[in-house]
């Protein structure tokens, strides 16, 4: 039987690990290698790496990182921020990583995403929609949720997934970081009707609210960072809660 | 004890170095080699491989590496494909049109069927067709039903019913989600990224290959 994922989310800024509020005024937690090791020796099911400032300065600053990172940690790892180009996917892929997050190029240059696809494969791009609320809707933002980008993120989700992505990260900006749970009815109404894998993200802060997105919503996986980073609770806690819960993950 | 030379075939597609540190990891030594005499002195072979059933065997092709696997295989020490890399082991494929493949094992791959979400990107379980199966092969030190890492879309039909390893669930659909048939192994899922149970397997596989 499919399972539900858990990935564990780390912001990279330079090279230390951070934690902001809303995407932003960020605070270091660590070393992102070794915050790496550790969620994988407690069985997380994925890992996510997103250099924070890439899109902004124009640099990229990840790939010793996953170059280390992938010689302890045996599941899959996605890389985002700063990706630009086909080159930039290229040596994300060689050193290590499985699949790459893109938001910013995507929203300049949709067709980035198709060209990505046809040279890679859908199955390693992932598409990152940051999401925040607007009216009865919601608007799409990029530069980690510093640009408005005029489009309506749940248009754009679908847009993704026409130009091929094979998973969408959907984060929320307004619950981001906050503890407080995800914005449920974002993350339902882009996994509803979604016809590939979508990733919840932004705003769990306890067990429950991962056992929320999966109970509430149709998400395939949830992203979490400051239950981890602040030892709000271990991977095994939130993995315990979810089989309590009845959502299959892998033990 | 020395540690077995395990060629990786870098042929331009896949993960190559996870499925090198997975190796390492184990107690492998990886070589990631398109050179067809480094290949055929290899104590095993990983086929890797991601992407579409004709860009694998065009890429293949295009570093003239099809007979040499062929024969690596007909050499009779173990080999192991991997994704894409099981997929090529058989006969043909049916992604953007029917591409003959490898031929080491008799069936087809075809697109899973739209019961649930594609690409079946997911951990899931795998479990032997029938008790037994995995007694003597890599496998036998899994507990039925463990599961891995998958990421396809298409998957093998295989024509021979012993060949098959293990079956794993799709939205109610079966299929095969790993192969054997004496030295050829084959696993649709990435062992290199499933974990310790996942590493369990690749480390029984390149101890297979002393």
């Amino acid at each position: 039987m499919i399972k539900k994922r858990l990935i564990a989310r780390i912001d990279i800024k330079n090279e230390f690990v951070i934690k902001g509020i809303h995407l932003e005024g960020v605070r270091k937690i660590g070393d992102p290698h070794d915050l790496a090791v550790k969620y994988y020796e407690e069985r997380i099911d994925e890992i996510l790496f997103m250099d924070a400032v890439a899109s902004l300065y124009g640099r990229n600053n990840l790939f010793d990182i996953i170059e280390r990172s992938c010689r302890d940690v045996f599941v899959p790892i996605t890389v985002g921020g700063g990706i630009r180009t086909m080159e930039d996917i290229e040596r994300s892929l060689k050193a290590g990583a499985d699949k790459v997050a893109i938001n910013t190029q995507a929203v300049k240059t949709p067709q980035f995403i198709a060209e990505a696809v046809r040279t890679f494969g859908s199955q390693c791009i992932v598409a990152s929609v940051e999401a925040k609320r607007h009216g009865a809707g919601w608007e799409s933002y990029c530069d980690n949720g510093r640009e408005h980008t005029g489009k309506d993120a749940l248009g754009w989700c679908r847009q993704l997934e026409e130009l091929g992505a094979g998973e969408l990260l959907v984060t929320s900006v307004d619950t981001e970081g906050t503890k407080k749970g995800c914005d449920l009815q974002l993350l339902q109404a882009a996994a509803k009707g979604a016809g590939i894998p979508v990733i919840g993200c932004g705003g769990i802060g306890n067990t429950g609210h991962v056992v929320d997105v999966f109970q509430k919503t149709a998400c395939d996986a949830v992203a979490v960072a400051s239950i981890l980073h602040y030892n709000l609770a271990g991977v095994g806690q939130i993995k315990e809660a979810l089989l309590a819960g009845g959502v299959q993950v892998r033990p | 004890m020395t540690k077995p030379g395990i060629a990786i075939v870098d042929y331009g597609l896949g993960n190559v170095r996870s499925i090198g540190n997975g190796v390492e990891k184990v107690g492998g030594e990886p070589v990631l080699t398109r050179d067809p005499a480094q290949i055929l002195a290899a104590d095993g072979l990983v086929l890797p491989g991601v992407g579409s059933f004709v860009s694998g065997m065009e890429r293949l092709a295009g570093c003239g590496l099809i007979d040499c696997i062929r024969e690596y295989a007909a050499g009779g020490k173990p080999m192991i494909g991997i994704c894409l890399g099981m997929q090529l082991l058989f006969e043909q494929g049916e992604e953007f049109g029917v591409t003959a493949g490898l031929a080491l094992l008799s069936g087809e791959v075809k697109l899973l069927p739209p019961v649930a979400k594609l690409p079946h990107m997911a951990w899931n379980g795998i479990a032997p067709p029938a008790p037994g199966r995995w007694d003597g092969t890599p496998f036998a030190g899994v507990r039925p039903g463990e599961d891995m890492y998958f990421v396809h879309s298409y998957a093998a039909v295989a024509g021979n019913e012993s060949d098959v390893l293990s079956v794993t669930d799709f939205g109610g659909h079966s299929f095969v989600s790993a192969v054997q048939r004496g030295n050829i192994t084959g696993c649709q899922f990435h062992p290199e990224k499933s974990g310790a149970e996942g590493l369990a397997i690749l480390a029984a596989w390149v101890d297979s290959c002393r």
